[in-house]
């Protein structure tokens, strides 16, 4: 089994045919599909938020079969992620993509089930603890996108289960829960 | 009635007159009635094709594909027309006298005669008819294809070959030289003596080449015969010269000249009858490309231009040919055999990209090609074809473009890793992975 990381990758990542854009519609699709999960999957567990179009990506090449996506291939799957609302362009050139591996309202959720767990209702933490602090290692918050954070955050803040303190810098945002 | 007071003529499956050794078409006209008119009990022929030759005149029934000849050896006398006010409305009539046998068969060694009349039900010129047949008889060439014959059985030569052999030979290249001299000779008077010279030189130098060709021929035939374990490539080639001996040559090629206004008609019949070898050879299907080059090189001198191929091809649809012209989508035409079934060939394909081989590095078009014995170009038509049905996908790579069996309709994007791996993808699984 190849591996990529600690990634186990699938079998079909050595099909040749998958790393070329299918021209025929149905196999297309499939193919698009295949893709989405396989980024999507990649990115948790690595861990990734932004995927660049012009930087190498070790997932959009097998040097195995010596095989790797064209950029029209690679914009077009992620673009196929965007679509369903999993991605995000960063810019109008579409060269930077935000991966939402997980969507905006479950990070949300994943927020407060972690506040809980960690006694942190009616407490105060600023931004910085959540993504590094001692209690989120371990937890998909650590190392989280600070873009994909803040979102989440907002969220919660229209749902009135938080609010956020503007600080003097973006360093020292603050975020109060009330669940 | 008697309706076959006219002899048979015998005709290709697609109603083309089947021609004696160097005989060669010289007119065409369509809508042709031929009437016995004094012995009212011989039939009238109705509405067929009438093609004049340099020895018969040949009226072919397209529709039952049944033909009678006359002879020209056969015809005293050609009467010129009346001209009445009652001919400027009728359709035009060439009265022509022939000899006959006592039951009124005709035929050359008859003892009486009748006269043939001609109906032209088309809107042809009868005097440009009679100005041709007039050429023919005075050119009597059916009497130096006689000759031919029996100097030839004197010296006991070509007594192996049955007659139809001698017909195909390679002969057109000369024979084209030939007809265009011939022509030159009948259209002027002046030095007609220094011409027949010439003429009798060339005729002579032809035999001699038909002679050179069909001795390689049997020496190419007795040579591979006796050293069948030899070279294979020897082999091969000397095959090669042998088919090209056998395969040059359409003695009558129908010309715009000869046909007039039906020559796309008689190209295309012509056409359908040359076509059936070199398609059986190709499997079933071959490029318009192969058939224009090969058809042309048949010809000889008459070559045709690639849009009266596109119409004689076209024109088959009218008939009841056994073949047909078919377009891919990427716009490459080929003939092929309506029997010519695309699932066979796909069923082929598909075995050939289930291979081991073939599931680790995909196929190519020339694989697929050598596989089917076809043209790369043709097997590639095929290889889109099925990618387009969804059997097979696609690989670009600086290393080419190559064809893989489409495992991604298989794969179920659940379980991408494919836990429950089953049937083709569990066999390419077991032959691509193991490497990597």
């Amino acid at each position: 089994m190849q591996r990529l990381g600690d990634f186990k990758l699938p079998h079909f990542f050595n099909y040749p045919p998958y790393f070329t854009l299918q021209p025929v519609r149905e196999t297309r699709d499939k193919q698009v599909q295949l893709w989405k999960e396989l980024i999507l999957d990649y990115c948790r567990n690595q861990k990734i938020f932004v995927i660049g179009l012009e930087d190498d990506f070790p997932l959009f090449s097998n040097p195995v079969i010596e095989r790797s996506l064209s950029h029209e291939a690679k914009e077009l799957f992620l673009a196929a992620l965007v679509n369903e609302g999993r991605a995000e362009w960063m810019d109008k050139g579409h060269k930077k993509c935000l991966i939402l591996w997980m969507r905006i309202q479950d990070w949300a959720e994943y927020i407060i089930n972690f506040v809980k767990e960690n006694g942190f209702e009616d407490g105060v933490m600023t931004v910085e603890d959540i993504r590094s602090g001692i209690e989120s290692r371990g937890t998909d918050l650590a190392g989280i996108d600070r873009t994909v954070l803040m979102r989440a955050l907002r969220l919660l803040e229209q749902k009135g289960k938080a609010t956020i303190f503007k600080g003097t810098s973006t360093d020292d945002e603050g975020v109060k829960f009330s669940v | 009635m008697a309706d076959d007071w006219l002899p048979p003529a015998s005709l290709t499956p697609s109603a083309r007159p089947v021609l004696l050794r160097g005989e060669i078409e010289r007119f065409t006209l369509p809508a042709v009635d031929l009437e016995a008119e004094e012995n009212v009990s011989l039939t009238t022929l109705r509405s067929g094709l009438l093609i004049l030759t340099s020895h018969r005149l040949l009226w072919i029934h397209e529709p039952s594909v049944s033909g009678r000849s006359i002879p020209l050896a056969a015809v005293i006398h050609v009467f010129h027309p009346k001209k009445s006010m009652r001919s400027m409305f009728a359709s035009p009539r060439v009265r022509i006298q022939v000899a006959a046998g006592t039951d009124g068969k005709v035929g050359a060694k008859g003892t009486n005669s009748e006269v043939i009349t001609v109906v032209m039900r088309g809107k042809s010129d009868p005097d440009v008819f009679i100005g041709k047949l007039w050429e023919v008889l005075r050119a009597r060439e059916w009497e130096a294809t006689q000759k031919d014959t029996s100097d030839e059985m004197e010296r006991g030569e070509g007594s192996e070959m049955g007659p139809g052999s001698r017909v195909r030979m390679p002969v057109v290249g000369v024979s084209g030289i030939l007809r265009k001299e011939q022509e030159l000779w009948e259209s002027t008077d002046k030095s007609l003596q220094e011409a027949f010279q010439d003429l009798n030189a060339l005729m002579s130098k032809a035999k001699e080449m038909v002679m050179l060709a069909e001795k390689m021929r049997q020496k190419l035939l007795s040579g591979s015969s006796s050293q069948l374990n030899a070279n294979d490539e020897d082999t091969d080639s000397k095959q090669d010269i042998q088919d090209w001996l056998l395969s040059v040559g359409i003695v009558s090629p129908v010309t715009k000249e000869s046909a007039g206004a039906l020559y796309h008609q008689q190209l295309s019949r012509q056409l359908a009858d040359f076509v059936k070898l070199p398609l059986e050879k190709a499997g079933g299907m071959i490029a318009l490309i192969d058939v224009y080059c090969l058809f042309n090189r048949a010809r000889g001198t008459e070559l045709i231009s690639p849009e009266d191929l596109l119409q004689a091809c076209a024109i088959w649809e009218k008939f009841d040919v056994p073949i047909m012209l078919r377009k891919f989508d990427s716009g490459v035409m080929v003939i092929q055999n309506k029997a010519h079934s695309d699932e066979e060939v796909f069923a082929r394909i598909t075995a050939l990209a289930m291979k081991s081989d073939a599931l680790r590095m995909g196929i190519s078009p020339t694989d697929a090609a050598l596989m089917l014995g076809i043209a790369p170009a043709l097997a590639k038509e095929h290889l889109l074809t099925m990618e387009s049905k969804g059997m097979l996908c696609r690989d670009v790579s600086p290393d080419g473009f190559r064809f893989y069996i489409n495992l991604f309709k298989e794969i179920d994007p659940r379980d991408i890793h494919m836990a429950k791996a089953d049937g083709i993808i569990q066999m390419w699984v077991s032959v691509a992975c193991v490497s990597a």
